[in-house]
């Protein structure tokens, strides 16, 4: 899960991590009261949507006087952001932080990752701050100091300071650089974060240490004991669908092609996917429904599959373990009595009791195409397509 | 031989008398799994299915001996239960759960180091189908039925996809030696790369199959040490190839993020280390036949 910038750094300053002050607005005028409580001639307005190098799309604004606060915020809300982060159809701006402008000295960049190599959480920092990290390692590579945490102790202040010492600070700014990047760690392993991403961590011209920016994102399956930031979860930040599957149970994602998907179990699911490119077909998505496939899950399936305007062919492929085919096979049925589809209907059921469940399938009134292999399976719903395309 | 667990293994069930622990225990008995007993906190006494249930885990290995646990505990206990086995002295574990959080995976792995490696547990999952030598042995909740006995070594992160790769293969007369779930989270209690190890030692296993899937450097990693340490031909098939990139595929760690975690690097990287490749997920099967004829 991720959430925004500003409530990142709300979570930051807990852990006594300096950032710029700052506050959140919903329209011009609340902007505007913001620009003038947090007083000073400078402010950047700042659209809270969640994605990263949300300058480069527009969506950073520096402003000289209340009015251009407010013009500001007025161009912002409700304009919808595309960045390289977020894919065409970009992330609305619903919020936005007004924050006081910074005398920036110097960039640096900051992250805190899992590591999956070492199994260990992974501090990351480097010199050359305002890049992103993939710019960084391409350009400037000498630059990436690494710092692996030993589980078993946690992150210690020596190796706080030998990032800051590295990092080239000077005196004055080393104690305030290692306490960042200490109350970075601590908000990690805290709050079950599999990111904080600091970009940039300034050095202002009077040498104190600030987080300018801040991405966190949080373990799904922490969320249970994490419940002050499940809190934070901002739907429109999703993509609607996705929420919608998401919140039903069904592992969901949406993709550009015209074949929907229902498939059981994540790693069959991406080769069932692979399997329908290879037969020259497009994806239309990625949706595993589990273990238990019942016709409830069903009904949930094919709603969210057929009513997705692009899909054009639906292909359902079950390999049933502990799960059997005659149930699977059932639960198809039972779903199509409640809920009518348009498109044609590609079914192949593998595993156990694989022929009761065909039986089951053959002897009720649904309109299907029988696939009984992966690739036969893909084949027909590509073949089904083109004649769609035909007629 | 197989690898990790045999017909002589003694295995209890940690979260033994919940439905899905007593349903699976069940499948796995019906099997010929050699069940001696299990584990509920605060159950010990009782008795399960006809075996005696413990308290801890540690009076279970003392009382039946067991070497081998299934964990089925919720997500929230699921770590502290696996750290538990290896400190009872249990030498394979497979953990079922899904949705363990993954700061608890680091620490579990790092508890694990405590003990000498000889007398460290093998953890398999969590997130995963398990483990299963056929004809011998299932420690797992797959379909024991669709496993033929034979000689092939199968590593994978899918259930399902797992599946389909052993009914390819008995649909074409293979069998299989060990089949090992390391599960689709990211952090794994053990790797690719540490079961290719078992596998090269096993005697019965002539080929090994590798079922990997974008995201994470585990694929890269078991390509660069079967290079240098494996004698035996290992095939492999990367799902994932149409997978969009910074989307999270169902498995909390397939996602692609970085360099090398693509499909298409993986099977790059696998291809340079000599390991052949099945093209699609429809040609597993074949991929494996061809390459035990070339034997």
């Amino acid at each position: 899960m991720n959430i925004h910038e500003y409530q990142a750094k709300e979570i930051l300053t807990k852990y006594g991590v300096a950032t710029p002050k700052g506050g959140i607005a919903y329209s011009p005028e609340n902007a505007k009261d913001m620009a003038t409580e947090l007083g000073g001639d400078m402010w950047v307005v700042k659209a809270q949507i969640h994605s990263g190098a949300r300058g480069k799309a527009g969506g950073i604004i520096v402003c000289k006087s209340h009015q251009e606060v407010s013009d500001a915020a007025n161009t912002l809300l409700g304009k919808t952001l595309v960045t390289n982060q977020t894919g065409p159809d970009g992330l609305t701006v619903s919020r936005i932080y007004v924050e006081e402008a910074s005398d920036i000295k110097k960039e640096y960049y900051l992250g805190l990752v899992f590591d999956r190599s070492t199994e260990s959480i992974m501090v990351v920092a480097s010199s050359e701050g305002g890049m992103s990290i993939e710019e960084i390692a391409k350009e400037k590579p000498e630059s990436i100091i690494r710092a692996k945490v030993e589980a078993a102790v946690g992150m210690q202040s020596f190796q706080a300071r030998e990032i800051a010492f590295a990092l080239g600070l000077e005196a004055k700014a080393i104690s305030r650089c290692a306490k960042a990047i200490m109350g970075c760690y601590e908000a990690f392993s805290r709050s079950d974060a599999t990111m904080v991403e600091i970009n940039p961590l300034i050095l202002t011209g009077d040498d104190h240490i600030l987080a300018l920016d801040c991405k966190m994102s949080f373990d799904d399956n922490a969320l249970y004991r994490i419940p002050d930031i499940a809190e934070l979860r901002d739907k429109t930040q999703e993509d609607s669908k996705e929420t919608y599957a998401h919140d039903r149970g069904l592992n969901y994602i949406a993709l550009d092609g015209d074949i929907g998907n229902i498939i059981n179990g994540a790693g069959l699911a991406m080769a069932s996917m692979d399997m329908i490119q290879l037969a020259g077909g497009q994806p239309a998505n990625f949706l595993d429904v589990g273990g238990g496939a019942t016709p409830e899950k069903f009904v949930k399936a094919f709603k969210l599959i057929s009513g997705d305007p692009k899909v054009k062919v639906i292909l359902i492929n079950i390999f049933a373990g502990i799960n059997r085919c005659d149930w699977v096979a059932q639960g198809i049925v039972d779903a199509l009595d409640q809920i009518t589809i348009e498109q044609p209907l590609v079914i192949r059921l593998a595993g156990t009791n694989v022929d009761e469940g065909m039986k089951i399938l053959k002897d009720s009134k649904i309109d299907y195409i029988e696939a009984s292999t992966l690739e036969e399976a893909a084949n027909k719903a590509v073949e089904a397509l083109k004649d769609l395309e035909k007629k | 031989m197989a690898i990790l667990i045999t017909k002589e293994s003694k295995i209890i069930v940690q979260g033994f008398t919940g439905k899905i622990g007593t349903f699976h225990a069940e499948e796995m008995m019906e099997y010929g799994t050699n069940v001696v007993g299990g584990v509920t906190p605060g159950k010990g006494g009782q008795e399960h299915l006809g075996r005696p249930v413990f308290n801890t885990v540690k009076e279970a290995v003392k009382e039946t001996g067991a070497d081998a646990s299934i964990l089925f505990v919720p997500p929230a206990f699921a770590a502290d239960s696996a750290m538990e086995a290896a400190d009872a002295g249990i030498k394979t574990l497979v953990a079922i759960t899904d949705g363990i959080p993954a700061h608890d995976m680091i620490k579990v792995k790092r508890y694990m180091r405590r003990y000498k490696s000889d007398d460290r547990m093998t953890m398999v999952g969590p997130n995963c189908a398990g483990v299963i030598s056929p004809g011998k042995c299932m420690l797992g909740i797959m379909p024991g039925h669709i496993y033929k006995e034979g000689n092939v070594g199968v590593i994978g992160r899918s259930g399902t996809l797992g599946y389909e790769a052993a009914q390819q293969m008995k649909n074409l007369g293979i069998g299989i030696s060990t089949s090992v779930g390391i599960g689709g989270d990211p952090i794994n209690g053990s790797s690719f790369k540490d079961h290719l190890a078992k596998f090269e030692q096993d005697d019965e296993t002539k080929v090994i199959l590798m079922i990997g899937e974008i995201g994470g450097p585990q694929e890269a990693e078991a390509a660069e040490y079967a290079k240098e340490n494996v004698s035996k031909p290992v095939i492999a098939y990367i799902a994932g190839l149409t997978a969009p990139k910074g989307k999270r595929m169902g498995h909390a760690g397939a996602i692609v993020s970085s360099k090398g975690e693509s499909a298409a690097d993986k099977v790059e990287i696998l291809q340079a280390a000599g390991i052949t490749i099945a093209k699609n997920p429809s040609v597993i099967g074949d991929t494996v036949e061809s390459v035990l004829k070339s034997l």
